[in-house]
């Protein structure tokens, strides 16, 4: 089952600078779990203390995960994921 | 250094002018590969805040598919600083995930809503260190070098193909 992962500026160099990869799970944490086998370190940038990190936006197929369950949210075979890191500050 | 045009630097600036007391944000994009800050695009702070900013989660993913089709990165991130002088706080540092963007901070803390000078300045923060670059304004950014020069040439030549 492949799902298409667009990777941001900021964390290609933990995917040989790939602008997308592609990962399997059935749910955005299962998938997660699938990117960090085979890019290891990725997961820490998304994931902190078992929770989304608050400044990285995930979204599948353009839809913000925060509005669809977080890392429980259902993922399936050619669906896109998009990662974004926020664009913020104070 | 970073090289914008009059009309973008009046943007921004206006822009931050515009949504003082709150901190204004949005970027320039441009082609990738060139650092030509050409297309300011105008971003909503969904924090509606004077000391922080974020781009909606919504309006971020449209913003970064737009410039995707369009073969654009954001050469510029900009927001204001409406109480503190125009130098990223920490928070900016580590908040900073653009490693080739200009990061541009206008202060409006003297002005406020009026006329009156700001402070403008820009830093690549790249890991969490802080470089200040020096802004150049022109009337317009340097023209594009011709990218088919052969072409071009054959144009200009004999016309009888000699």
């Amino acid at each position: 089952m492949a799902v298409e992962v667009r990777i941001p500026t900021i964390l290609r160099p933990y995917t040989g600078d790939q602008k997308s990869v592609e990962a399997s799970g059935g749910s955005l944490s299962a998938l997660i779990d699938d990117l960090e086998s085979n890019h290891p370190g990725l997961k820490d940038r998304l994931v902190e203390d078992g929770d989304l990190r608050r400044f990285v936006n995930i979204y599948v197929n353009d839809e913000d995960v925060r509005f669809l369950g977080g890392l429980e949210a259902s993922v399936s075979d050619g669906d896109q994921v998009v990662v974004l890191p926020a664009v913020a500050g104070g | 250094m970073l090289t914008l045009d009059r009309a973008t630097y009046d943007g921004i600036v206006a822009h931050a002018k515009r949504d003082h007391p709150d901190e204004a944000c949005g970027i320039v994009a441009g082609p990738e590969g060139t650092d030509r800050p050409e297309r300011l695009v105008e971003m909503v702070n969904a924090a509606g805040s004077p000391t922080f900013y974020e781009f909606d989660s919504t309006d971020l993913l449209r913003l970064y598919r737009e410039m995707d089709d369009r073969d654009e990165v954001p050469v510029v991130v900009y927001h204001s600083h409406t109480a503190t002088e125009a130098y990223p706080s920490r928070t900016d540092i580590g908040l900073a995930m653009e490693p080739y963007a200009h990061y541009v901070l206008v202060s409006t803390r003297d002005h406020g809503n009026n006329d009156g000078p700001v402070e403008f300045r820009s830093y690549r923060i790249v890991d969490g260190e802080v470089t200040e670059e020096e802004v150049a304004v022109v009337d317009a950014l340097p023209d594009h070098p011709p990218e088919h020069a052969d072409e071009t040439a054959e144009h200009q030549g004999d016309p009888d193909g000699r």
